[in-house]
């Protein structure tokens, strides 16, 4: 049974995730195949986004597929006051799958209740993006060899980071996560992520210091602390700089511990972990590619 | 029962009691009853066991049903209607919650796709009491102080 669309991470299953970390290793051992040969598929950019754009491409065109698309508003009839509801209608006519990126939370679902043919959403506003999650979730059973009891550690912006949001729910369903949580106040993890653990019965653990509480972690995954989530620049300024990852803060953490980062990076992880064998993150974003050509391979059914 | 009515009876009809007395004049809005052409007698802060000050309407040959019953218990959660024939109550019901929100509310979410585009609203109760609404489009928890009747 496939699923018709990914717009949520929670519309797929535990043996649907599985399902994909498994044709992404096969696609990272093989990764041209011409599975979408003579299918055309839509990438609507609706705002712009370099890695997952050309990711998604890439896989696209590692299956053989062609696309039309465009990688901003700008280039489209937005510009014009064109709908969603009217783009959707006309493009989903003429291709075989849309992939879809929109500033605007739920357009992506909007669009899938639109479209006739599956739509991935690549991104809605502050609300999901379930390919990265995916590809968070293959990084880590590639590293550590399973999704059952992983010990991670979240960094930074935790109250509107929505990739954090979506891999806590995602590794929820796996046995004994554990989950801390290292955040300034302002950007803790919301009530309602908490809420949802507590009723799942799953451990976690809010520290406010970044320090060697880390030596325990399987996994370190950093976000990004940004400028204007903040109210008070004051605030900003104090912490700006306490959540930054440095090369010797790892000396005490476990030697197949992997730091991921969804990208771009600013300043949260300084240069000097580049080297560190810990760093994971590039390659991270080249599991995109192999995760992503999974999830369409699944999705429309050609593996 | 010899105390005074102090909201005349009504024939036939609905009378919508324990609306909390701050909410009375939301109900009249969500209902559209200021358009209504029937007759509509209504009182506010009266005395209640149960709320304090308690509003009550009744409204003559108007009998309220689905969406309007969803809307009423959506600003005004402990409201009791009472259907009347003939000066008797022939029916008394508190409204409920549904578990689906359709159409009635507007998510309070700016960035939510439904504020942008003519899109029918839907949202899951996750909550009754008290009440959250999760957007089934961007996924956010309107909760009862957010809630806005469209």
């Amino acid at each position: 049974m496939h699923t018709k669309n990914l717009i949520s991470i929670t519309d797929f299953s535990k043996e649907d995730y599985l399902r994909i970390m498994k044709l992404a290793a096969d696609f990272e051992r093989n990764p041209n195949q011409n599975l979408l040969e003579g299918k055309v598929v839509a990438s609507l950019f609706f705002e712009p986004s370099t890695r997952t754009r050309l990711s998604f491409e890439t896989a696209i065109n590692r299956l053989g597929g062609r696309i039309v698309g465009f990688s901003d508003s700008s280039s489209s009839s937005v510009t014009k006051g064109e709908t969603l509801h009217d783009t959707t209608r006309m493009v989903s006519n003429y291709v075989d799958l849309i992939v879809m990126r929109h500033p605007l939370e739920g357009s992506a679902r909007y669009a899938s209740q639109i479209s006739d043919v599956p739509v991935i959403n690549a991104g809605d506003g502050a609300n999901q993006h379930p390919t990265q999650t995916l590809l968070d979730m293959y990084s880590i059973i590639k590293t550590q060899g399973r999704l059952d009891n992983i010990n991670i550690f979240m960094v930074g912006d935790l109250k509107y980071g929505r990739t954090v949001h979506s891999l806590l729910q995602a590794l929820s369903v796996f046995e004994k996560p554990i989950f801390n949580f290292i955040a300034p106040p302002e950007l803790a993890m919301p009530v309602e992520y908490k809420r949802f653990l507590d009723n799942k019965g799953i451990r976690y653990f809010e520290h406010t210091e970044f320090n060697d509480i880390i030596s325990e972690a399987d996994i370190i995954y950093m976000t990004r602390v940004q400028k204007e989530r903040f109210t008070d620049p004051i605030e900003y300024e104090k912490v700006k700089n306490v959540y930054i990852l440095r090369n010797n803060m790892l000396d005490n953490t476990k030697s197949t511990m992997k730091i991921l980062h969804p990208l771009p990076r600013v300043n949260e992880i300084h240069p000097d972990v580049d080297s560190n064998p810990k760093a994971y993150y590039f390659t991270q974003a080249l599991n995109g590619v192999y995760t992503r050509q999974a999830i369409i391979s699944h999705i429309m059914g050609l593996k | 029962m010899d105390k005074a009515l102090q909201v005349s009876a009504i024939k036939n009809g609905t009378v919508i009691d324990h609306i909390p007395a701050e909410r009375l004049f939301d109900v009249i809005n969500i209902l559209s009853l200021y358009k209504s052409q029937n007759m509509i007698t209504f009182g506010t802060n009266l005395d209640s066991k149960q709320l304090g000050k308690k509003g009550i309407i009744k409204v003559e040959n108007r009998f309220f049903q689905g969406e309007e019953i969803d809307k009423i218990a959506l600003i005004a959660p402990n409201a009791k209607l009472n259907t009347i024939k003939n000066y008797e109550v022939v029916k008394k019901r508190v409204v409920e919650i549904p578990d689906e929100i359709i159409s009635i509310v507007k998510c309070f979410n700016p960035k939510c796709i439904t504020n942008h585009e003519e899109i029918i609203t839907r949202f899951t109760v996750i909550s009754k009491k008290p009440i959250e609404l999760k957007c089934q489009y961007c996924e956010k928890i309107t909760t009862e102080d957010e809630v806005v009747i469209k």
